[in-house]
């Protein structure tokens, strides 16, 4: 571990970033794989095998396409390059405000591939990620808040040497990110936009006009944002490297236990639970690290 | 490579079927059965699948939406007739709104028998299927060449 992390050290910014374009998304889909497998024998099933979602994504790619609206696909690929765009900041070691801004922008354009199609399901699906959105973005850019007060830097790189570890300061902003990262992993009870599921409610929401290589280029971006969210988690813990890693993995374990163990909530519910737990856990932690200061 | 081999996606519709080849779908979705096992995802979009399965016999009413869902769903793919409703009509090929079997409306590839369909001769199906499509796709390459 100590060894990865003089190499990743030695690198330059732009190597860094270029290595995340290349590494993550094999991380990304082996984890959606675990994902489906663990999913599989939680429920008691025997599940497809670990690399089931290559599988998955190279058939999308040999897929004909269809195309309803010739701007549907440009906005997925913006949102796959902001995507990448916002990870490779994040893992280059550059400002943690411009990745969390950047994943906003990427989600964005998310939105308006769903509404730039035809498809009710589509439009609905659009509609309720952008209440998604809104639920969970305040507490991502609390959590950008959060590090700066006890580091006194937005740098990654800082953040991530600082000498103890930041979740003995921020307690109450790592529980309201555990909350909404639910909503990022798009994991019930919060798959309210489109859901991995077989049981659904609006078709595949935001992705039912999308088919072939568009899908395909979602699913990989997906892959790309869970890497990236994880290595926010690992942020919490990052004064020893195996502590945050095991942490991080453990994280996405129980994100899956979540999944597998409530049903879908209403938007209400889902919006307001997300403010309360941004409330009480997020901003009263800024306040009383603020106090104590 | 043979990737549709690896990760077919199945739309499941049911044309006027009792329910009972339904419930046998379904039941293959089951941890007894476990379709997804083998990579095999029962979705609800046509854009997304790869194989079409229809139970029960077609009638004036469900024909105009089985073609639909055929026309939207993009190629390569495969349609699948579960039961034996889906493959000849059964004892309702005589009544006066019943068209037949499926394969008066759509090209049908794979004929799963069965009153209802078991679970096993349905994963035994889809896996034809595969075959079926893997082979479309390898014809429709030849042409684009």
């Amino acid at each position: 571990m100590t060894s990865i992390i003089e190499i990743y050290q030695s690198l330059g910014l732009f190597e860094r970033m270029v290595a995340f374009v290349l590494i993550a998304p094999f991380i990304g889909g082996i984890l959606a794989g675990l994902d489906r497998k663990l999913t599989a024998r939680m429920q008691g099933r025997v599940g497809p095998p670990i690399l089931q979602p290559f599988f998955d994504a190279l058939k999308l790619f040999q897929k004909e396409r269809i195309v309803v609206n010739k701007f549907q696909n440009v906005n997925i690929v913006l949102f796959f390059v902001f995507t990448i765009f916002s990870g490779a900041l994040f893992f280059a070691g550059a400002d943690i405000l411009l990745t969390v801004f950047g994943l906003a922008l990427a989600g964005t354009f998310f939105i308006l591939a769903g509404f730039s199609v035809g498809s009710p399901y589509s439009h609905l699906g659009a509609e309720r990620e952008l209440i998604q959105m809104m639920a969970y973005e305040p507490m991502v850019i609390l959590l950008a808040v959060g590090m700066y007060q006890v580091t006194g830097s937005f740098k990654v790189a800082e953040i991530a040497q600082y000498h103890a570890p930041l979740i003995l300061y921020l307690p109450g902003v790592f529980a309201g990110f555990l909350y909404i990262l639910t909503i990022k992993f798009r994991k019930s009870p919060f798959d309210l936009s489109m859901s991995h599921h077989a049981h659904q409610e609006i078709v595949r929401g935001l992705t039912t006009e999308f088919s072939g290589p568009a899908l395909a280029l979602i699913e990989i971006s997906h892959w790309y944002e869970n890497v990236l969210l994880l290595g926010m988690v690992y942020l919490f813990f990052a004064s020893n490297p195996w502590v945050g890693l095991v942490l991080s993995l453990g994280t996405y374990v129980f994100e899956i236990f979540i999944d597998n163990n409530y049903v879908r909530f209403k938007w209400q519910l889902t919006l307001f639970s997300s403010w309360l737990f941004t409330a009480v856990a997020g901003v009263s932690n800024i306040i009383v690290l603020y106090a104590i200061r | 490579m043979g990737w549709f081999k690896r990760s077919p996606w199945m739309l499941h519709y049911n044309a006027t079927s009792c329910n009972g080849c339904d419930i046998e779908v379904f039941a293959s979705l089951t941890p007894m059965y476990d379709l997804e096992r083998f990579g095999i995802i029962s979705t609800g979009n046509p854009k997304h699948a790869d194989i079409l399965a229809i139970t029960g016999s077609v009638n004036v009413k469900s024909e105009q939406v089985v073609k639909n869902i055929y026309d939207q769903m993009p190629n390569p793919k495969v349609v699948m007739a579960v039961g034996i409703c889906a493959i000849s009509g059964c004892v309702f090929q005589d009544c006066y709104n019943v068209l037949g079997g499926v394969d008066k409306v759509l090209p049908v590839d794979v004929y799963v028998p069965g009153c209802a369909a078991r679970p096993e001769s349905i994963i035994d199906g889809v896996l034809k299927a595969c075959e079926i499509l893997q082979e479309k796709h390898a014809r429709q390459e030849k042409k684009e060449r």
